[in-house]
Formats: C-alpha cells, sequence, structure tokens
C-alpha cells in the first residue's frame, strides 16, 4: 500500500443515544478499492458519509490526502472538491439536463468556462457511454444510465477519490452490470474507491480489500479471497451465507451486537 | 363469468336495483338545480338589473380609459406589489429556515402579524403611519411605490410560508449531492435548491398573484390622483357620476379578464404537475 489517501481515526458517530459508529480505523492507500460489506444497520453507509463530512463524526478523525476534514477550521468544500461523491439514490438534478449536471458544478464550484466545462463535461460522459443523452433531462434516463451520468458528474470536478454508497441498490438487477463496468474502469484506472456494496462478485473481483462492518465496528478487513473466499469471524460467514442464499435463511434470532439504524 | 348457479344464489335485495338507485340520484341533482335557476330567474326583478347594470352607451363611454388607464394601472400596481413581496417573501422564507434563532422568530413573528391582518388595515397603516413616523421622507415612486409596499408587505408574509414550503419540499438528497460537489450552503440553496423550489410552488404564486390582483383594489384608501385609478376606483367614480352601475359591471368583467385565464393556467401547471410525478 503507497501512502494512505483516506485515513480513519477513532471514528464514533452517534444518533441521539444510539451510537451508530463505535470507533472505526482505516486506511485507504491511493489507487486501492475498499469494498464495505456488512448487514443494514451495520454503520457501513454512515462511515462512508463521515468520510467526505455529510455526517459529522461525533469524536475521531478522518484525513483525506493531508486535509483533516475533522479540523473544525478545515475549508471543507475545498476538501469536498476533492472527493466525488455516487449516491444510491442517484440525486441528479432533476430541472437541468444531463450535461448542465456536469458543467454546472464546475461552472459555480471550479469556475470553469463555459467552454473548459463543456468540454469536460463530454469527455466524462464518452467515459460512461451516454454521450449521446447529453441533452436529455434526468428523468427520460433509466435508472442505470442516472447512475453513470451521477458519476461522470463527480468525475468532472477531477477527484482524486470516490466514494459510492451502495450504487447499484436501487437498481432493476438488469441495469446493475453497466454501472459495475463504469466502477470496474475507474478502478481499472487507478482512481482511489471506498464502495459500500451487497455485489460481492464486483467485490471478490475488483476490490483489493473488503472490509466487513457489523454492529458499527470492522469486524473483519482484508483481501477479498481472505474475507469473502475464508471468512474468520462467524459474524462474517452468517452474512455471506445470507447473502449468496437468501432462500435458506430460516427466521431466527437477530445476529449478536447488531445496531437497529437504518442506512 | 360465473356459472348459473352462482347467479342463483345472489342475494337479490327488494326495491330498487343499484342502477335505479344511480339513476334517482342523478335525477333528483338536476331537479334540484333546475328549479333553483327557475326560481331565481322567475324571483329576481330583471328589468330594473338591466337599467341599473347594463346601460350599453354608459359602458361605451368607459372606454378606452377603462382598459388603458385603470386596467394599466391595476396590472402596474399588481406587478409591483408582487414583486416587492416575492422578494421579500424570499428572504423571510430563508430567514424562517436560517439556523440562527433571532432570524427565524423574526420571520415568525412578521408572517403571523401580517397574515393575521386584513389588507384593509396594511394600505391605511402604510397610508397614514408611515408618513407621520418618516417625516419628510417620501416612499420612492409616489402611489406606486405605496402599492408596492403595502400588497408587498401583505403578500411576502404569504409568499414566504410558500417559498419556505418549497424549499423545504426539494428532497435532502439534491442539498447532500450540491455539497458532496463542494457547493457552500448558500451557493447549493441558489444554484439547486431555489429553482428546484419555485417549480413546485408556481402553482400557488400564481394563485397569490390572483389575490393580488384583486387586493389591488384597495389603493382606493391611499387617496389617488385622477391618472392613478385603477378598476375600483374608476367603476365606482363613474358609477356615482352617472348615477349607474354599469361602470361597477364593467369593472369586475375587467378583473375577470385577467383572474380567469390565469386560474386556468394554474390548473393546467397543477395537473402537468401532477402527470410529471416520478
Amino acid at each position: 500500500m503507497s501512502r494512505p489517501e483516506i485515513r480513519v481515526r477513532a471514528l464514533h458517530k452517534s444518533f441521539g443515544a444510539d451510537e451508530v459508529l463505535r470507533g472505526i480505523d482505516l486506511e485507504v492507500g491511493r489507487g486501492e478499492v475498499v469494498c464495505v460489506i456488512g448487514p443494514s444497520g451495520s454503520g457501513k453507509s454512515t462511515l462512508l458519509r463521515c468520510v467526505n463530512l455529510l455526517e459529522e463524526p461525533t469524536r475521531g478523525q478522518v484525513f483525506v490526502g493531508d486535509a483533516e476534514l475533522t479540523d473544525p477550521d478545515v475549508d471543507i468544500d475545498a476538501v469536498r472538491r476533492r472527493i466525488g461523491m455516487v449516491f444510491q439514490q442517484f440525486n441528479l438534478f432533476p430541472h437541468l439536463t444531463v450535461a448542465e449536471n456536469l458543467t454546472l458544478p464546475q461552472r459555480r464550484v471550479l469556475r470553469r468556462d463555459k467552454a473548459e466545462a463543456a468540454r469536460v463535461a463530454a469527455r466524462n460522459l464518452a467515459r460512461v457511454g451516454l454521450s449521446e443523452k447529453a441533452d436529455a433531462y434526468p428523468a427520460a434516463l433509466s435508472g442505470g444510465q442516472q447512475q453513470r451520468v451521477a458519476i461522470a458528474r463527480a468525475l468532472a470536478m477531477g477527484p482524486e477519490v470516490m466514494l459510492f454508497d451502495e450504487p447499484t441498490s436501487a437498481l432493476d438487477p438488469e441495469l446493475v452490470g453497466d454501472v459495475l463496468a463504469v466502477m470496474r474502469m475507474l478502478a481499472d484506472e487507478g482512481m482511489t474507491m471506498m464502495v459500500v456494496t451487497h455485489e460481492m462478485t464486483f467485490a471478490r473481483e475488483v476490490a483489493d480489500r473488503v472490509v466487513f462492518m457489523d454492529g458499527g465496528v470492522i469486524v473483519e478487513d482484508g483481501t477479498p479471497d481472505q474475507v469473502i473466499g475464508a471468512p474468520r469471524h462467524a459474524r462474517t460467514r452468517h452474512f455471506l451465507s445470507r447473502l449468496l442464499d437468501p432462500a435458506t435463511a430460516a427466521v431466527r434470532k437477530e445476529p449478536p451486537d447488531r445496531v437497529g439504524h437504518g442506512d | 363469468m360465473t356459472g348459473p348457479e352462482h347467479t342463483d344464489v345472489t342475494p337479490r335485495r327488494k326495491g330498487l336495483t343499484r342502477r335505479q338507485r344511480r339513476g334517482l340520484a342523478r335525477g333528483t341533482q338536476y331537479a334540484v338545480f333546475a328549479a333553483a335557476v327557475t326560481a331565481l330567474a322567475v324571483a329576481a326583478d330583471w328589468g330594473r338589473l338591466r337599467n341599473q347594470f347594463a346601460q350599453a352607451d354608459i359602458a361605451r363611454q368607459m372606454f378606452p380609459d377603462v382598459i388603458t388607464l385603470a386596467l394599466k394601472n391595476t396590472v402596474l400596481y399588481t406587478l409591483s406589489g408582487f414583486v416587492f413581496g416575492l422578494v421579500l417573501g424570499m428572504v423571510i422564507a430563508l430567514m424562517r429556515l436560517s439556523s440562527v434563532g433571532p432570524y427565524r422568530w423574526l420571520a415568525s413573528v412578521y408572517i403571523e402579524i401580517f397574515r393575521g391582518l386584513p389588507a384593509l388595515l396594511i394600505f391605511i397603516f402604510v397610508g397614514v403611519a408611515v408618513p407621520l413616523a418618516f417625516p419628510g421622507t417620501e416612499i420612492p415612486g409616489g402611489t406606486y411605490g405605496k402599492v408596492a409596499l403595502a400588497l408587498g408587505l401583505v403578500s411576502a408574509a404569504y409568499m414566504a410560508e410558500t417559498i419556505r414550503a418549497g424549499i423545504q419540499a426539494v428532497p435532502k438528497g439534491q442539498l447532500e449531492a450540491a455539497r458532496s460537489l463542494g457547493f457552500s450552503p448558500a451557493r447549493a440553496m441558489v444554484s439547486v435548491i431555489v429553482p428546484q423550489a419555485f417549480r413546485i410552488i408556481l402553482p400557488p404564486l400564481t394563485n397569490e398573484l390572483v389575490l393580488l390582483f384583486k387586493d389591488s383594489s384597495l389603493v382606493l384608501f391611499l387617496g389617488v390622483t385622477l391618472q392613478e385609478r385603477e378598476l375600483s376606483k374608476l367603476g365606482r367614480d363613474l358609477a356615482s357620476q352617472t348615477a349607474n352601475s354599469t361602470p361597477i359591471l364593467v369593472a369586475g368583467l375587467c378583473y375577470l379578464l385577467v383572474t380567469v385565464p390565469l386560474s386556468l393556467v394554474v390548473r393546467r401547471m397543477e395537473s402537468k404537475a401532477q402527470e410529471a410525478v416520478r
């Protein structure tokens, strides 16, 4: 691992009395792809949202590059420009066309001129294979296309790190592949990526590391072969068996240590 | 279709069938309507009404002033009040959503006061209290400025609540997406949230415009020159000059000329918004 691009130290996050993250330590090296897996309510989305401070940590530190996001004096808008984020619900701006979705943030945030913003937008739309949709409105696109536009929008800002929050969970199954293909391309190009996902095949093939979270802590952290192929912890095995073959799951008691917070 | 044995066991109520009852209900409603119209037609003294309200030559004398002067002034008063109210309403809506407590309280107090007072009192207040409070100063724009101020003060309270609701109706993910791209809170509000909020609140804002159009008649409590008269004032003046109420009817029709199309536009926007639900 080269020098860490993302560093999380002793991170705690509570929503009221509900402690969702209970001390997370994690490093993501430059160019590394880390998939975060775990049952719903395990805190994995909250962890990801803490990395660009969409959620404010209760305790602990988050570094991206050489900036400490948890420093109260940090220029958070400047740091966020280096961090692309892709949401489960796409969150494209519905009142703008696809091209405008890509150019508006460049113009308003990076102050790029019109021609430059348009050129960067066109290049990134081409990367996700949607050049022909530039003038369409998001509502006219399929979920998979919207998510690829959302990825292109984040890429147009020239981020050093990309965060993906269950990017395929809101998609119809037949549309998942196109989005994963784009993410795979990014990984191959050396983008530093942190991906919260339930796509085990993607995690196995693309991730350098897989992190299994449960109950607000990291239970297991290792290569895909270690964590998915030969999990050491019972909780990991339990989760994976439920995920890989949900039909065999019987009605049973909740796994221990679960925090009941939806993420 | 089920077999014949099923029809045999279908419980048949005695008396009217469903179809007969529906027919009866509808027939009753038409009958009541017809009776009401007939009663009105018979009871009212149409001859006298026509004499008092529909004198063609009096109506003809009103043109072109009623359009070129009165309707024009009504539109100008309304628009200036609307623009002022929209700007003020936007500010108050943002204050209502502010994280700074005193801003929120101030906005709430403003909204409660100006929604709770009759527009007429606000006009009198602007006409009397403002010159008293600031002697020597003139509200810029003369009567137009005063009307814009009075109408704006009233409508800002309503529009602030509408705008606030619109801003809150924009999904939370939109702000998160903007922030994650590096927008500051203020820039995200201006570039992403407010444009979407206005799309949502276009119908209620247009309704507010219709209300203001009618409220502009209150300008007569400010005292206006002949050239500044709007529809209601002109109608009343001419009615007393001619000792006939035809000008009132004509002025009324002029209001409808604007308000009915506007209402239709609102209805179209609403049904379009319903279709576009995604």
